[in-house]
C-alpha cells in the first residue's frame, strides 16, 4: 500500500467530493433551470475514486484524453469549475466559448487534450500524444480514459497494438461500469460472456493487463502509479480495467426540443428491473466511503470534513451562478475558429 | 534556379526539406521506409520516420493526437480510399477539434494519399473522392497537377496549422517537371492560369489539367482559344480567378475525374451560376466521370472517364456549335 501523506489523502477526498458535487449540480440544473442545458450530458458520479486515484499519479507535463463523460478529469486537475459550468450552459465565458458543450471539454493548460463524443475515438489520439511524448524525451506520460464499451471498437485494437509495438508511454484506463448505454457487458463482450475480466484483452497486444477495484482511490493509485512508472521508464503501455459503477443513467434523456431533458432512472432498473444491483452500488458509493475511512483512521477530522463539504458546496453554487449569469456568445462568433 | 524531377520526387523533396527545417514534422504510414538504410531514416532517424501496420484509424487518430500535442505529422496513406476506413478521424475529429475547443487547440497534420489510379486498379482503388472531404469545415484539400505544385503545395500543407488532405494523382507520378530548388511554397487558395484564351474558360482538376491543355491545343487549331485554369487547391478555392475568367469568356466548361454527383466541379458550377450568372452566355457544362464505380476492363474504364474528345465536345456545346443536350 502506498504511503501517501495526510495532505495528499485529504486532497484526494476533496477532489472526489468536488466532482460529485459538480455532477449533482449539472443534474439538478435540468430540474431547477429547465432549458438551460441542451443536448446530452454524461456524469461521472460513481467513478470519482477511479478518476482521482489515477490523476493523483501525474506530474506536471503529463497529459490525458478522455471520452464525452469528461467533467471529472479537469475538475481534479484544477480547471475553473465556473468556466466548466458556463460551457455546459453554452455561454460565452465557457471553457470553450460555448463551442463544444459538455461532451467536448478541453483544457490544454492542465494537460487535458480533450475528449471525443464518438466512443473509442480518443484512444488513437491519446496514443498519438504518447508517440509525441516518446520522441520529445521529457519523461512525459499520457493517460487515456475510456469505458468498457470502447474496447469493442476497432480503434481500441489498433491503438493498443501500436502502443505495445512502439512501447509508447501511455496507460490505458478502461472504466468498466458493466454497461454500454443500455446494454450489459455480457451481452456484447466475448470475454465478459465467458466470465473473464476485460483486462485479458491486454494479452492480445502483449502488454500487462490488470483489473482493479475502481471504487477504492488508493487501490487505484497503487496500480496506476506502477503503470505510470513503467511507461515513464520506457517499458511501454499497460491496460487497467477499473471496475466502477456509474450512479446516474448513461446521460440525460435524448429527446427532441420541447421534451424536458431530465435524467431518467439508471438502466439497471429502467431496462433490466434490477433494483437490487443499483441499491448495492449506492451502498458502496465511493465518496462517502472514503470520507468514512479517512475519518475512522484519524486522517481527517469530522469537522474538517464538514468544512470541506461546505467549501465544495459553495464552489459549485458559484459555478452555477456564474454559468447562469454569463451572456450567450455573439451569434456571428459561430464562424470563428473554423481554421487556424 | 530549378531542376527537373518527377512529380513523386517533388513531393518527397518537400517532405524532406520540411523535416530538416522543423523537428516537429513526422512522416509515417504503411510501408514508409521499412528498411533502416532508407535515406529518410538515415537523415531523420526512427523517432520521426516509422512504418505502421495497416491501421488507418490508429494512423490518422494518432496524427490527431500528436498534432494536439505539438507535432506536425504527415501520414502516408498510399491511396485515398484507405482514408475511408478511418472516416471518423478524418471528418468528425481532425477538422472539428479546434472549433469545439473554442480555439484552444490546433490540429496541424497532412494526410498524403494517391488517387485516381484509373489504369486497371479497379473499383476500390481508383476513385476520385475529394467530394467527400471538400465542404467539411476545418479541412483543407489540395490537388497538385504539376511537379512544381506538388512540391510547393506539400510545403505549404506541412506549415499549415490545419488538417490538410493532400491528394496526388497516380497517373502523374512519373511526370517530370521543372521544380524550384530549395524552399518553395505555393499558397493555398490561388488558382493557376495554365493557358490564356478569350473564347471559353476550362477549369480542370489534377490529371484533367493535362487533358484540358491537350484539348485546348486541338481547339486552337480550330480557331477557338481556351483559357485553362487549374484551381490547385479545392478547399480553399480561388473562385475569384474563375469568375474573372468567366467574365471575360462568358462560357465555362468544368473537367473533373470524379463522378458527376460527387464531383467538385458541381460545386464550382453552383458558385459560378450564383455569383457569375450575368457573365454567362451559355449554360455551364461539366465533363465528369459517369455515375458508376470504375470497372476493371479497359474499354469500360475509358468509357466512364473524361477525355480530350469529351472536353472538346463540351467546348463546342457551350459555344453553340453543337447542340447542348448531352
Amino acid at each position: 500500500m502506498t504511503q501517501l501523506d495526510n495532505d495528499r489523502l485529504i486532497w484526494i477526498y476533496t477532489q472526489m467530493l468536488r466532482i460529485r458535487e459538480f455532477e449533482e449540480r449539472v443534474k439538478r440544473t435540468f430540474e431547477e433551470h429547465p432549458g438551460v442545458i441542451r443536448g446530452h450530458t454524461h456524469l461521472a458520479d460513481g467513478a470519482e475514486a477511479s478518476i482521482v486515484g489515477s490523476l493523483a499519479t501525474l506530474k506536471p507535463g503529463d497529459q490525458l484524453m478522455a471520452t464525452y463523460r469528461c467533467h471529472g478529469y479537469p475538475i481534479a486537475l484544477g480547471t475553473d469549475t465556473k468556466k466548466m459550468m458556463a460551457e455546459i450552459y453554452g455561454r460565452r465565458d465557457g471553457l470553450c466559448g460555448g463551442y463544444g458543450g459538455s461532451m467536448h471539454l478541453v483544457d490544454p493548460s492542465v494537460g487535458f487534450l480533450g475528449a471525443s463524443g464518438i466512443v473509442g475515438q480518443s484512444i488513437p489520439q491519446a496514443t498519438g500524444a504518447a508517440y509525441a511524448a516518446q520522441i520529445r524525451k521529457q519523461g512525459q506520460v499520457v493517460l487515456n480514459f475510456f469505458g468498457d464499451g470502447a474496447s469493442k471498437q476497432g480503434a481500441f485494437a489498433e491503438s493498443l497494438n501500436l502502443a505495445s509495438l512502439w512501447k509508447l508511454p501511455i496507460v490505458y484506463i478502461m472504466e468498466n461500469n458493466n454497461y454500454n448505454v443500455a446494454t450489459r457487458s455480457e451481452q456484447e463482450d466475448a470475454n465478459a460472456a465467458a466470465g473473464e475480466p476485460l483486462s485479458v484483452k491486454a494479452k492480445a497486444y502483449s502488454m500487462p493487463g490488470v483489473t482493479i477495484d475502481g471504487t477504492d482511490p488508493l487501490a487505484v493509485y497503487d496500480v496506476v502509479e506502477a503503470a505510470v512508472a513503467r511507461a515513464r521508464a520506457g517499458e511501454g503501455p499497460t491496460l487497467i480495467e477499473s471496475k466502477v459503477y456509474r450512479l446516474s443513467a448513461h446521460g440525460n434523456l435524448i429527446a427532441p426540443p420541447g421534451v424536458p431533458l431530465h435524467y431518467p432512472e439508471h438502466e439497471a432498473i429502467a431496462v433490466f428491473g434490477n433494483r437490487e444491483e443499483y441499491d448495492a452500488a449506492l451502498r458502496g458509493d465511493p465518496v462517502p466511503r472514503f470520507r468514512m475511512r479517512l475519518v475512522d483512521d484519524g486522517t481527517l477530522s469530522s469537522d474538517r470534513a464538514d468544512a470541506i463539504a461546505a467549501e465544495v458546496t459553495d464552489e459549485m453554487q458559484a459555478a452555477v451562478d456564474f454559468g447562469l449569469a454569463s451572456p450567450f456568445p455573439d451569434p456571428e462568433r459561430a464562424l470563428d475558429f473554423v481554421y487556424a | 534556379m530549378s531542376h527537373e524531377v518527377p512529380y513523386i520526387g517533388a513531393i518527397m523533396e518537400a517532405i524532406s526539406l520540411e523535416m530538416a527545417r522543423d523537428e516537429s514534422v513526422l512522416y509515417y504510414g504503411q510501408d514508409v521506409a521499412p528498411n533502416d538504410d532508407h535515406d529518410l531514416v538515415k537523415a531523420f532517424g526512427r523517432d520521426r520516420i516509422r512504418v505502421s501496420p495497416i491501421s488507418e484509424t490508429a494512423e490518422i487518430g494518432m496524427a490527431v493526437g500528436a498534432a494536439l500535442s505539438g507535432m506536425r505529422p504527415v501520414v502516408e496513406l498510399l491511396m485515398a480510399e484507405f482514408m475511408l476506413v478511418a472516416m471518423n478521424q478524418v471528418v468528425n475529429e481532425a477538422p472539428r477539434l479546434r472549433y469545439m475547443s473554442g480555439g484552444q487547440v490546433k490540429v496541424p497534420l497532412v494526410l498524403k494519399a494517391g488517387f485516381g489510379f484509373t489504369a486497371g486498379w479497379s473499383g476500390q482503388h481508383t476513385g476520385t473522392i475529394y467530394g467527400m472531404f471538400t465542404g467539411v469545415p476545418g479541412l483543407k484539400v489540395v490537388v497538385p497537377s504539376t511537379a512544381a505544385d506538388a512540391k510547393g503545395l506539400m510545403t505549404t500543407a506541412i506549415r499549415d496549422d490545419n488538417p490538410v488532405i493532400y491528394l496526388h494523382n497516380y497517373l502523374l507520378t512519373l511526370e517530370h517537371g521543372d521544380v524550384p530548388d530549395g524552399e518553395y511554397l505555393v499558397p493555398f487558395g490561388q488558382a493557376a492560369i495554365r493557358r490564356q484564351g478569350g473564347d471559353v474558360t476550362i477549369v480542370a482538376i489534377g490529371w484533367e489539367v493535362g487533358l484540358a491543355l491537350k484539348a485546348a491545343e486541338q481547339l486552337a487549331s480550330e480557331g477557338i482559344q481556351a483559357e485553362v485554369i487549374d484551381p490547385r487547391t479545392l478547399a480553399p478555392l480561388d473562385l475569384d480567378t474563375i469568375l474573372t475568367s468567366v467574365e471575360k469568356t462568358g462560357r465555362l466548361v468544368l473537367v473533373d475525374q470524379a463522378t458527376r454527383h460527387g464531383s467538385f466541379s458541381s460545386r464550382i458550377a453552383a458558385d459560378v451560376a450564383e455569383y457569375g450568372f450575368s457573365s454567362l452566355k451559355a449554360p455551364i457544362k461539366q465533363v465528369t466521370a459517369l455515375d458508376a464505380t470504375i470497372p476493371y476492363s479497359e474499354p469500360m474504364e475509358a468509357f466512364l472517364l473524361p477525355d480530350e474528345a469529351k472536353i472538346a465536345k463540351a467546348v463546342h456545346q457551350v459555344l453553340g456549335s453543337t447542340p447542348v443536350a448531352a
